[in-house]
Formats: C-alpha cells, structure tokens, sequence
C-alpha cells in the first residue's frame, strides 16, 4: 500500500512537467511526421501533376522552362488533338480495344473462379485439395514463363488477330488469385441457409446463383475489381499475343505513341495523361475495393 | 414430408452421387479448361521446347537436350540479366521494404490528413507500369524537369546520364519501380499494423520500454506474418521484372538492364530462337519455384505457431 501510494504522489508532483515536456515532444513528432508525409506525397505527385500540366503547355514551354509547373499560357489543343482531333482516333481505338479485352477477361475470371470457388468451398469431394492446389500454383510463377508457348498456341487456335486471344489467357491468368480469395467468403455462408434453399426446392446451381452470388456481392466487387486493375494494365501478353495495331491496347498505343513522336514532348504527354485517366478515376471511385481486396488477400497469406 | 426433413437436419445429405459428381464437373470443368490450356500447358510446353534448337515456325526436330540450358548459363548477356533480377531483390529488401514500413508505422495513428496521404501513396500502384515508365522516360531526359531539379536545389554535381550510363541505369530503375510499389507494400503492412492491438505495445510502454524496444521486441515479432508475405511478393516481383524496362531501356544500354524476361522475349521474338527462350523460361520458373517452396518450408510453417510463439521468441 505504502508503495503504491509513494509512486501515486511522485508522478502526480512531476505530472505537470512532464505533460508540458510531452505536449513538446508530441506537437514536435506531428510536426517531423507531416514533413516527412509531405515530402513523400510530393515525390509521388510531381511526377503525375507535372504530366498532367505539361499536356497543357506547349514544346517550347517544356524545354524552356522544365521547372515552370504552371503553362503560361495554357494550350489546349494537345488534349484536344487527343479527346477529338488528330490523335482521337488512335486514341479511342485503343480505349475500346482496353476496355473489350478487359471486360471479357474479367467477366470470364470471375464468372468461372465463382463456379470453381463454389465447388472448392462447399462440396466434399476426393481430389479436391488437389485441384485446389494446382490452381494455387498458378499464383507462384511468373506469367512470362508460359508466354513463348502462348504465343504458338495462340496462333494455331487462330486467334492471333483476335481480341480474344489476349482475353483468353488474361482470364485464364486472373483465376488463382480470384480462387483464392473467394472461397473463404463463399465457405463463410452458413450450411443451414443452403439446406434451407434445398428444402425449398432450390437445386444446387439454384442456390449458388440465387443466394450464394447475391450474398458474395462484396466480395465479388473486390476480386472483379483486382482484376480489373490486373487487365487494364497488362503490358507482356498483349505486346506479344496483338496482331496488328488495329488491335492495341492503351500500354501498348502509349509505348508506341512516345516512339513515334519522340521530339513531340508536350503531345506525348497528353496522350500519356488521357491513358492513364481512367485508371485514376477508377481508382477514385473503387479505392476502398482495391485496398480493401489487396490487404485481405495477402494479409491472411 | 418427415423424410425431407429428416435428410434436412443433417447437412450435404441432399446430394446423390452421380449427381455430385455432375454438378462439381459442370461448376468446375471450365474453370480448369481455361486454366490448363492457356496457364498449365503452356508452362509444359516450354519445358518441351527448351530441349530443341527451334525457331517456332520450322517442325520441331532438332532435339538437343540441355545444349539450351548449357548455352544460358555459360552466357554473360544471361548472367548479367540474372543478377539485375537479384540486385532488385537486395535493394527491394534493404531499401523498399523498410521504407515501407516506416511510413506504414506513420499513418498507423489518427491523425488530419491520413486517408489523403494513404490514397496518394497508394495511387502509382494502380497506373500502368508500361505508362509509368514512359512519364518517367520524359522526365528524365537530360535538361528535362529531373537535371532541372537536381541543378535548382544545388545538386547539379549529382545529376547522371540516368538511363545511359551501363553502371547507372539499374539504380534509375529501382527507384521508380519503388516509387511506383512502395505504396503497396505501405498497405499491406500497414493493414498487419492495424491488426494488433495497440494496448500490446502500451503496455510495453508503461512497464518500462522505450518507444523503439517496444516496436523492436513487441510489434515487429507480430507483425512478422504481413512483413513476410510482403517480401515474398516483392522476390516474386522483382524475379518477373518486364515491363517498365523493356519501355525505358529495352535491357541496354549494352544489355546493362537486362533481366530474365527480358533476355527470354529476346532470344523468342527478336531472335527467334524459341527453344533457348523456353530454356531461360524454364530457369525463371525454377527461380520463383525455389522461392516459393522456401517459402513455404521456412515462413508458412513459422506462421501456423508465429501468433503463439512469437511473444517467447
């Protein structure tokens, strides 16, 4: 009791200088903490917010003046040429081929993972695990490994000028992940809701469809959005498996455009600015999902 | 009716064999279809190729057995694409990772402004790596906005020739592929951070240890799990390494930025030597194959007991 008493009273004497000593050390950490989060943000940003405003100034501007972030005076046409004028075409050609490959790939990854997840969470069947595994092992390698076959393949399936001889491996490639992270969610919905829908007459695919899928919607958004961001930026399968330009996608255009007019800073920028938009606004609207998704799937490991 | 209930009250009692077996096909065949034509098989065949002198168009005759693999491994152009795959590695390790975590331990408090700088770190991990490194390429050309800075703040002596120099070139790399993922890896850890309990290190506080002991002794043990799958998708990462330097560099100059895949799309479609491209395939394969079974023997198993032992240990 004596002890505890003491203690009681020293720390209540020196309180008052210890908090203020505190309250300086505190304010001081915040302070060291925003200039350290400054600095970093600032690196990420100027790099984006410099392309961004460098679309809108003009080849002389750029190479006068690289420092200067503000264009004076603003040029618009660079961004014109891209949204309507003499770049639009290239441009939006590329877009569309972006987004058909990327919502066939991602329709196909997540449509297929959900009915393999399904039978890998809920049924009971010899050789499961193994099936499992095998899909898990697509996860460990590399997708570059595959891609010097892929290509002959591709080819003689006859698809190499085709859309869906990039959609098609790209789906292919999205499913481990896509397995993996939803078979916990589809194994978390309890075993009496579906004799429930059994009772009522639901058959097998009846419940996976009507109550399994409608349930998951959460984590469907997650996976659907993963791949999403996975196809939308792929760089190696399209740059090998795309026949002519006609077929490009936005990377492969970008690549290609910056070859093309090499001396031309300020139109290259703008093109580069409108290709990166809707990963951007994408990931404005879905950030919360992306996240969300990456730090589930990996954390549990 | 009494039967139906019967069978109800016990669960996966409603399904008769045959018919299991022809729902798990159904549910499951086209999933594995996909997957075996366009991921497995695949995979197979470069293993085949890689025993073939073969240029992908003529018939597949000319067996060589392991000439291919002979050939890479007493190649330089190859060795040196080897070790840029493991320079990543070690500097992805030493310098990405800690940093990383560093600033994961920062946002780990509440504090005004913490969304906005997770969702600023967080965004180069979604653009296109392809794009990013055209941006990049832009700004580093010599005069351009990064000489400018470098020579504005005084630093001009530091300024390098950032993509031409042979001995320079793979640093340029590393920092932008790290400015482009060290956001992600913030995340993850920063999600494992989240996970333990703060009154674990208080605790630690109030008995006596220093900030730094605490997160030495008492978070850094806890949050060993994330911290772990963290670096094995960063070797996993760095092991596929194409994209950015095949839009930057193209592995040069003088092949000073090659890496694996880079030096297997090569030998494929610019030289056209499809069975010594499978072959280095093959030995990337076995890279990320070697890396994920230690993975799995030395950190999975470690993870099972790691939340238990972890506070003894």
């Amino acid at each position: 009791m004596t002890t505890t008493t003491s203690t009681s009273t020293t720390t209540s004497v020196s309180a008052i200088g210890g908090q203020r000593l505190k309250l300086v050390r505190r304010n001081f950490l915040s302070i060291v903490r925003y200039v350290i989060l400054i600095v970093v943000a600032g690196v990420i940003l100027i790099p984006i917010v410099y392309a961004v405003l460098g679309g809108f100034k003009s080849n002389g501007q750029l190479l006068g003046d690289p420092l200067a972030l503000i264009p004076a005076p603003w040029v618009l046409s660079n961004y014109t040429d891209v949204v309507f004028g003499a770049d639009a075409a290239t441009f939006w050609r590329e877009f569309a081929n972006s987004l058909i490959i990327a919502v066939v790939a991602v329709g196909l990854t997540v449509g297929l993972a959900s009915l393999a997840a399904f039978v890998f969470a809920r049924m009971v069947f010899r050789g499961r695990e193994i099936f499992y595994t095998l899909f898990t092992l697509g996860l460990l390698f590399p997708s570059a490994v595959a891609i010097l076959p892929l290509y002959i393949l591709v080819k003689q399936i006859g698809l190499s000028e085709n859309l869906l001889g990039v959609a098609l491996p790209q789906a292919a490639f999205g499913l481990p992940l896509t397995i993996i992270i939803l078979r916990p969610f589809f194994r978390s919905i309890p075993v009496e809701l579906e004799d429930a829908a059994k009772i009522d007459g639901c058959s097998t695919f009846g419940f996976f469809w009507r109550v399994l899928l409608p349930l998951a919607r959460p984590a469907l958004a997650t996976v659907s959005v993963l791949a999403i961001v996975g196809t939308w930026n792929a760089f190696m399968l399209p740059l090998i498996l795309l026949g002519g330009q006609d077929q490009w996608t936005l990377p492969l255009g970008v690549m290609n455009f910056s070859g093309l007019y090499v001396s031309d800073q300020a139109r290259i920028l703008a093109f580069t600015v409108c290709a990166i938009m809707p990963a951007i606004i994408f990931y404005g609207l879905a950030e919360r999902q992306i996240v969300g998704g990456l730090t589930a799937g990996s954390v549990k490991g | 009716m009494s039967a139906t209930s019967a069978t109800g009250a016990r669960p996966r009692v409603g399904f008769r064999v045959p018919t299991k077996w022809v729902t798990i096909s159904l549910f499951l065949l086209p999933a594995l279809a996909l997957y075996l034509l366009f991921v497995l098989v695949p995979v197979i065949q470069a293993a085949h190729y890689s025993l073939y002198k073969w240029n992908g168009l003529q018939p597949l005759d000319n067996f060589v057995g392991l000439r291919n693999y002979a050939t890479a491994l007493g190649s330089d152009t190859f060795r040196t694409a080897v070790s840029n795959n493991f320079l990543i590695i070690v500097l992805s390790l030493t310098l990405q990772i800690p940093f990383s975590l560093s600033l994961a331990v920062l946002l780990n408090r509440r504090f005004r402004g913490r969304t906005v700088f997770r969702v600023i770190f967080f965004l180069p991990y979604v653009l296109s790596e392809a794009i990013t490194g055209v941006v990049f390429s832009l700004l580093l050309r010599p005069g351009a906005l990064i000489d400018s800075g470098f020579s504005s703040l005084g630093l001009g002596g530091l300024i390098q020739d950032w993509l031409g120099d042979p001995g320079f070139v793979m640093i340029t790399l590393f920092v932008i592929i790290s400015w482009k993922y060290f956001g992600f890896h913030m995340i993850l850890l920063l999600a494992g951070l989240q996970g333990i309990p703060r009154e674990i290190e208080e605790a630690a506080l109030i008995d006596g240890a220093g900030r730094w002991q605490a997160f030495r002794h008492i978070t850094l043990p806890l949050l060993g799990p994330t911290l772990r799958v963290s670096v094995f998708l960063s070797m996993i990462g760095a092991l596929q390494l194409f994209d950015m330097i095949w839009v930057m560099t193209k592995g040069g100059p003088l092949g000073a930025s090659n890496t694996m895949a880079i030096a297997m799309f090569k030998a494929g479609f610019t030289n056209q030597q499809m069975g010594y491209g499978s072959a280095l395939a093959v030995i990337l394969f076995l890279f990320a194959l070697v890396l994920a079974l230690a993975y799995q023997r030395f950190v999975l198993q470690r993870d099972v007991e790691g939340a238990v032992t972890a506070f003894n240990g």
